[in-house]
């Protein structure tokens, strides 16, 4: 039987019958159209499908939408506030070359976000150890774990 | 991923909970951060025609101190919710290293002690700690509530005490007991989405300037998280010293029953045993205030952090 949730998703509201074994991370895609949150593993392991829910990262392939009913989410495509900048971290990852087929960005992004937010200025063991849960198969950590530092510099000055 | 399908559940009370199990059966999941249950559900491991979701019931989610009685955790507190906790930062600081080395920031924001407990997997990381801590389980059923010792839950991989109309709603974590040290170490270390190949949790009791009682869990090399009573016995009365350590750790090490699986192989699982009893003991002996003559610095690569 279907169930109603509300949602809030970058700020937009949305009401959505769904039932109740679909996960978030496919009614974000499927429902919503707001595929820059990837589907990788499907297990748990890669990070690819990492969301805040009410602040928090989260793997938006092992939670259930029913069970995030209420919840306030936020996606890749909801990390630059307006249309005329990308975010601090986003603009990190470009400048620092830290992106190549861009499968793990948004869920890298995301986890960097949840990261800052709690540690503005964190070391570089820091940083590894909040995205021991993201993988990238390209880059090779370096230059992500630079562009995080470098976002972590510009954020500390302009808040965002 | 394609779940199978199921109903779903979201009670507010503990009461609706237990309802909903006992009229389903048998055939209803209690549903906390979803993080074992999810994979087990999609590959078949697991079948289930309703989900209970604990998250939505207040009493489930609380997390308390008390001198007296200790710590209290609800069965809906999450692995990143203990870590937040200053009760636990300040007075359970080997649950602290257990939880920071259990999986990743994203399973943390969604996992629960009580479902790594439930899930009955040897190599849950917060059990060793819990089952040296003497920590007790509050088992919620139609026939009321029991308080189990967290050391006769575990029946074998994946099996447990819980009955299927049963709900874990509180771990209850015994205050600290004055002059004694826990501490937790793991294989493999530090690298977090990595599930244990062994894992300990050890306490070890200061009296006068010698160990007195010591409690020594390992996880992982048996079908249950394992206590090692010879080492334990060996430690009780005697002065720590490296060599000592050193022959307990290989005491510990005997009393095991690892298997080879992808993982690692027996032998090796037994030997690193050896390795994290020691170095867990010597943590603990120095957050007790026991000096250990001779040993080596604790900490290092195989995560027995201080
Ligand atoms: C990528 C990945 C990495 C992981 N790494 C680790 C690791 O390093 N160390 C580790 O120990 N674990 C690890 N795990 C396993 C898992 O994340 C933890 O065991 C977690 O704590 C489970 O909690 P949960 O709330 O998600 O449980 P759930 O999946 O909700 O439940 C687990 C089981 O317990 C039952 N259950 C849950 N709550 C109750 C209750 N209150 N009463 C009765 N039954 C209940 C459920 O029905 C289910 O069978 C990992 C998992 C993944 C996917
Ligand atoms: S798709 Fe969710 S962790 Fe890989
Ligand atoms: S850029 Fe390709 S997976 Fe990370």
């Amino acid at each position: 039987m279907p169930h109603v949730i509300r949602l809030q998703v970058n700020g937009d509201r949305y009401e959505v019958a769904i039932e109740p074994w679909r996960t978030l991370n496919e009614v974000l895609r499927e429902d919503l159209g707001l595929t820059g949150t990837k589907h990788g593993c499907g297990q748990g392991d890669c990070g690819a499908c990492t969301v805040l829910l009410d602040g928090r990262s989260v793997l938006s392939c092992l939670t259930l939408a029913v069970s995030a009913d209420g919840g306030d989410v936020r996606t890749v495509e909801g990390l630059a506030q307006g249309r005329e900048r990308l975010h601090p971290i986003q603009e990190a990852f470009i400048a620092g070359g830290a992106i190549q087929c861009g499968y793990c960005t948004p869920g890298m992004e995301i986890s960097a976000l949840h990261l800052l937010r709690r540690r503005p200025r964190p070391t570089e063991a820091e940083i590894r150890a909040g995205l021991a849960g993201n993988l990238c198969r390209c880059t090779g950590y370096a230059k992500i774990v630079a562009a995080i530092q470098a976002a972590s510099a510009r954020m500390s000055d302009e808040p965002g | 991923m394609s779940l199978p399908h199921f109903e779903y559940f979201a009670p507010r009370t503990i009461e609706e909970a237990v309802a909903l199990l006992a009229g389903a059966g048998g055939r209803a999941r209690p549903f906390a951060g979803g993080t074992d249950l999810l994979p087990r559900l999609q590959s078949g491991l697991v079948r289930a025609e309703t989900l209970v979701d604990l998250k939505r019931i207040p009493e489930l989610c609380a997390i308390g101190f008390d001198p007296a009685s200790g710590l209290t955790i609800g069965a809906a507190v999450r692995l990143a919710d203990l870590l937040d906790s200053p009760d636990v930062q300040r007075r359970y600081p080997a649950m602290t290293d257990a939880v920071s080395q259990t999986a990743t920031v994203q399973i943390r924001n969604m996992g629960t002690i009580a479902g790594n407990v439930c899930n009955g997997s040897p190599c849950a990381d917060s059990v060793p700690v819990l089952i040296a801590r003497l920590a007790h389980l509050a088992l919620m059923s139609p026939r009321g509530e029991r308080l189990l010792p967290i050391g006769d839950f575990f029946k074998g991989p994946g099996e447990t005490a819980l009955e299927p109309d049963e709900l874990l709603v509180r771990i209850h974590v015994p205050p600290p007991p004055p002059y004694t040290g826990f501490a937790f170490a793991k294989l493999p270390a530090r690298t977090a989405s990595d599930i244990s190949a062994v894992n300990v949790g050890v306490m070890v009791a200061r009296q006068g300037g010698v160990c007195g009682e010591a409690r020594i869990v390992l996880g992982a090399v048996g079908p249950v998280p394992l206590r090692a009573h010879q080492a334990e016995l060996r430690l009780a009365g005697a002065t720590l010293g490296a060599r000592l350590l050193e022959e307990v750790g290989r005491l510990a090490a005997s009393e095991t029953r690892p298997i080879d699986d992808l993982r690692a192989s027996a032998a090796y699982r037994r030997d690193m045993a050896a390795v994290l009893v020691r170095r867990a003991l010597v943590v603990a002996a120095t957050r007790a205030g026991l000096a250990v003559a001779d040993a080596a610095p604790a900490g290092d690569a195989t995560g027995a952090s201080e």
